[in-house]
């Protein structure tokens, strides 16, 4: 039952992300050309997402605990550092230069075409590599960057 | 040349908040896709059986889309060689950032979180930029 919410949660996402248009490389990339043919569309995308969560957030601000749960899971770190802004960068390069990001890579990979496979696969890769990576970090003694997000 | 479909990416973009909403209220979890992921590649993993939930549900889903509008699933302009850049790219990064465009973008936005107000902003002019040079620089 605890589980039903995080599964509706998936479906309801994907297809949001389907209808709204980021499982399209192209539209992704047209969102980002400025000084091309700029498409505004996923504007839209972003900030109809936003008025609707920002609403859960106030309602989950006057409760203690969700329905299934003991307590709310939110980020609570403030600090702007080094890895966050270089994450950030390195991952809008990826996704200018491939035009996904991965809640649509992993839908699109449903769609089982080559291109879509290949990013995804990447994208996976280059999570392990960044987890291994912090694995040596941690067997040297150096605090992690990142974590759960 | 990209179709401006402001009603469709507006019913996209309440279904995803309705998602994240979905997933706050009743599981007190931030739905970022690249953190969900990121949970089960590193190891020891991390609260698995939300995050296996939750990625079950956006595949099947996935299928269902690609049944129903094979039209929004595009394919990418990239070479094969950028598609793997690319995703190593954002495999990487998001991690390094802790967030990507759901769980940054929309998430952490919606919370008025510095963190990811920042992020957001820089992946979308690191973005941008990327296109500029890609579209109009090398490959104009």
């Amino acid at each position: 039952m605890r589980l039903v919410p995080a599964f509706l949660s998936g479906v309801l996402f994907a297809f949001g992300l389907a209808i709204g248009g980021m499982t399209d490389p192209r539209k992704v990339i047209a969102f980002l050309d400025f000084a091309g043919d700029w498409d505004p569309s996923l504007a839209f995308v972003m900030g109809a997402a936003v008025l609707v969560f920002s609403l859960a957030v106030r309602w989950s601000r006057q409760r203690t605990a969700p329905v299934f749960g003991d307590a709310f899971r939110l980020p609570t770190r403030r600090d702007i550092d080094t890895p966050l802004v270089a994450g950030a960068t390195l991952f809008g390069i990826g996704w200018g230069l491939g035009g996904y990001c991965p809640g649509p890579a992993l839908v699109g990979a449903m769609s089982f075409q080559s291109g879509a496979l290949l990013f995804t696969g990447s994208m996976i890769a280059g999570m392990a590599i960044f987890s291994a990576w912090q694995r040596m970090k941690w067997r040297a003694g150096t605090p992690r960057d990142g974590g759960p997000a | 040349m990209s179709e401006f479909t402001p009603f469709a990416s507006t019913i996209g973009g309440l279904l995803i908040g309705a998602a994240a909403a979905l997933l706050l209220l009743l599981s007190g979890r931030i739905a970022g896709v690249s953190g969900i992921v990121g949970g089960l590649v590193d190891t020891p993993r991390r609260d698995r059986d939300w995050r296996v939930a939750f990625l079950l549900g956006l595949f099947a889903a996935g299928l269902l889309a690609f049944a129903w509008m094979p039209g929004q699933f595009g394919t990418s302009p990239a070479s094969t060689v950028v598609l793997v850049v690319a995703g190593l790219l954002v495999g990487f990064g998001t991690r390094l950032g802790n967030g990507c465009t759901s769980g940054h973008g929309v998430c952490g936005v919606s919370r008025l979180s510095r963190r990811s107000l920042v992020a957001t902003g820089t992946f979308i002019l690191a973005g941008a930029v990327t296109v500029f040079v890609t579209r109009h620089v090398v490959g104009g």
